[in-house]
């Protein structure tokens, strides 16, 4: 009968046209908004690394001014980002299955062709378990080992676009490379990698693009690299030289660890407390302790609260127009169905039973749900693409995938049948032999 | 096959009471052919009605088929009224955008037959009233009488036991009307009992017992006999 059902809806949609087309265009108009920003709302709120993402951790101790808190509507939190001093010494103790230190710099490239000019590219200094820690696929060479942090070299990996632009997307594996006047040798190239969010560096910018390439930390001090990411100090300290700036209460690394097991969380806090009792010996973390460690869901959710209020605000607003327009569906449906009780009647004369008339009215309004959640599709991937225009995001950073699809037409099924409930119920209750009657 | 007693049916608005029909008590006979007869307002229709199974009355009981059917439920209802009964409207009743193929597997649709079955039966019946030729064609394609007998058609197909007809050639013209009422004796000739209410007495001549309502009762049981009935038909 379900088939039966569907043939029967599709004649009588075609029966009215125009006034199916408005019923579908309103679940249609009403399952875009909400589906685009349930996509936004969705890609926020997206575990980024599900492989391991309760087993990667992010390192705060309050090394902070000992007078206010580094936030100060959030007194709880310690500062985002650790002192260079103290990424160093957690390097060297590598408490943990991986570690690495981290912060933003930039290079500038010089080409061997006389013709071609200098330019300047994004980098992320950081340490050879940065690759294996976040899952980095590479598409020629890999990353680097623990010797060449120790001994500094000058190695580089690069990404696909980067490798594109510099050696026409070949094999670029041991080529040199002359940046900020050194030169590097390729180790790697990596293949397209877009974690959304960034989660390994909300700090600046959850949604900005992979850098274009990686170098190791240790060069931070013999190559004097700059930070061009986030910087926060609060001591009135001396920072002339580099080697001050490195030596300073100033935290702009960040710091990951990634553990063998959600289990041993509570080992490497007791493991941060210890190392800050040290320092605390030294008059250093004068604040009372306050260490915490936050994996990916926690780093990007409670710490960065990346799911701004204003979205879910959004969220739910877009879930209001989306009943306001079921409410106009509902109209539309109940005069739809008025004008079918002359054939209602008759087949309840033939011998349907109520039950019958009801889910043939039911699949109907399915089969509208089914069309406008399709439509909706159509308008929320257009709403999207209109989003990334308008801040100015990369392309498919949010996209519709599969599992939004699904929620779309579920969603725009199940309201739909939703919405057709009281129309369906009303029109089963046609008298058949008035009708008859009448015609 | 079918038989009221003291059936009272009572149409109630804010204002007004009407009683339809007021202690009828009537009988038909199976394999009988009925004609029901009477003026406006006389409760032919609401008797028709109630018979079908299409409305519910307020005192008596109706058994139909050796099954009371006074108290049962709207599935139960609508179940009878698939599996044994057969309607045939004077407005035709057709669905306009299902050709006369679907029209006619309208009921046994309900019924959950087979496909094949159900083919089988669709094709039989519009032979049966001459239209298998066109049964990919829409009713407004055809004309009165043609629509008709697809609505014989759709109620031959479901092998009723009982076909109710109401004012089946009201709206069709005299040689239109003929055709219709040899039909209808035609499946007479082959067991259907017939209820055929008409407002018109030669029509009702060639029935086999005319029943009289005045005021919802009836007031007179006439058997037709054979010569009148052969003569209301030469002048159809």
């Amino acid at each position: 009968m379900f088939a039966y059902y569907i043939k029967l809806a599709t004649k009588s949609m075609r029966r009215n046209p125009m006034m199916t087309g408005l019923m579908i265009a309103a679940v249609a108009v009403g399952i875009g908004l909400s589906m685009t920003t349930l996509s936004v709302y969705y890609m926020m709120n997206s575990d980024p690394i599900p492989a391991k993402s309760d087993k990667l951790f992010a390192i705060t101790m309050d090394s902070w001014d000992p007078l206010r808190p580094f936030e100060e509507n959030r007194p709880e939190l310690a500062p985002h980002q650790v002192t260079h001093g103290d990424a160093e010494r957690l390097l060297a103790i590598g408490y943990g299955k991986r570690q690495t230190a981290m912060f933003e710099s930039s290079f500038i490239i010089e080409q061997d062709s006389e013709d071609a000019m200098p330019f300047e590219v994004s980098a992320r200094v950081t340490d050879g378990d940065f690759f294996p820690m976040f899952n980095v696929p590479f598409i020629y060479g890999g990353g680097w080992d623990e010797s060449t942090d120790k001994a500094a070299e000058t190695v580089v990996v690069l990404t696909k676009a980067l490798n594109e632009k510099l050696f026409g997307g070949v094999d670029s594996v041991g080529k040199e490379l002359t940046m900020n006047g050194a030169t590097f040798r390729v180790v790697g190239v990596i293949d397209r990698w877009e974690p959304t969010p960034r989660f390994y560096d909300p700090i600046n910018g959850a949604f900005n693009e992979v850098n274009d390439l990686f170098v190791p930390f240790s060069l931070t001090r013999p190559l004097e690299l700059n930070s061009i990411g986030s910087d926060w100090g609060w001591k009135a300290e001396e920072t002339t030289t580099f080697e001050q700036w490195l030596n300073s209460e100033a935290v702009w690394i960040q710091y990951y660890t990634e553990l063998e097991s959600p289990g041993q969380r509570g080992a490497y806090e007791a493991h941060l407390n210890a190392y800050v009792e040290e320092q605390k010996t030294l008059g250093r973390f004068e604040r009372p302790m306050n260490n915490r460690i936050y994996n990916v869901m926690e780093w990007m959710m409670d710490y960065h609260q990346i799911v701004a209020d204003d979205t879910k605000v959004l969220l739910g607003l877009s879930f209001l127009f989306l009943m306001v327009c079921l409410l106009s569906t509902i109209t539309l449906m109940l005069t739809k169905f008025v004008g079918k009780k002359s054939e209602t009647s008759l087949r309840r004369a033939l011998g349907a039973s109520k039950k019958a008339i009801f889910k043939q009215q039911i699949v109907e309004v399915a089969v509208i749900g089914f069309s406008g959640g399709l439509l909706g599709l159509g308008l929320a991937r257009f709403g999207l693409e209109g989003i990334e225009f308008l801040y100015e995001a990369p392309p498919g950073l949010v996209r519709l995938d599969w599992v939004v699809m699904v929620a779309a037409i579920t969603l725009a099924i199940a309201s739909s049948v939703a919405a057709g409930l009281y129309p369906a119920w009303r029109v089963c209750q046609v008298a058949p032999a008035t009708q008859l009657k009448a015609q | 096959m079918l038989e009221m007693t003291n059936i009272q049916k009572i149409f109630r608005t804010q204002v007004v009471e009407t009683h339809a029909l007021r202690e009828l008590n009537l009988s038909v006979a199976e394999g009988e052919f009925a004609a029901v007869t009477g003026p406006s307002g006389s409760g032919k229709t609401t008797f028709l009605n109630i018979a079908g199974l299409l409305e519910s009355f307020e005192h008596g009981t109706f058994t139909l088929d050796g099954v009371d059917v006074s108290n049962l439920d709207d599935d139960a209802r609508s179940e009878i009224r698939n599996q044994k009964i057969g309607f045939i409207f004077q407005s035709f009743n057709l669905i306009p955008d299902l050709d006369l193929f679907e029209n006619v597997d309208v009921p046994l649709r309900y019924r959950r037959l087979p496909a094949s079955e159900r083919k089988r039966r669709i094709e039989e019946a519009l032979e049966t009233v001459g239209l298998a030729s066109r049964m990919k064609h829409l009713p407004a394609q055809l004309s009165g009488g043609q629509q008709q007998r697809v609505a014989i058609a759709r109620a031959l197909a479901g092998e009723p036991r009982l076909l109710l007809a109401d004012e089946p050639t009201g709206n069709l013209d005299t040689k239109m009307a003929g055709q219709v009422m040899e039909l209808l004796e035609q499946i007479h000739a082959n067991g259907t009992t017939i209820v055929m209410v008409t407002h018109d007495a030669s029509l009702a001549q060639r029935a086999e017992r005319n029943i009289h309502l005045i005021d919802g009762r009836v007031s007179e049981h006439r058997l037709v006999l054979p010569e009148e009935a052969f003569s209301h038909a030469a002048t159809l």
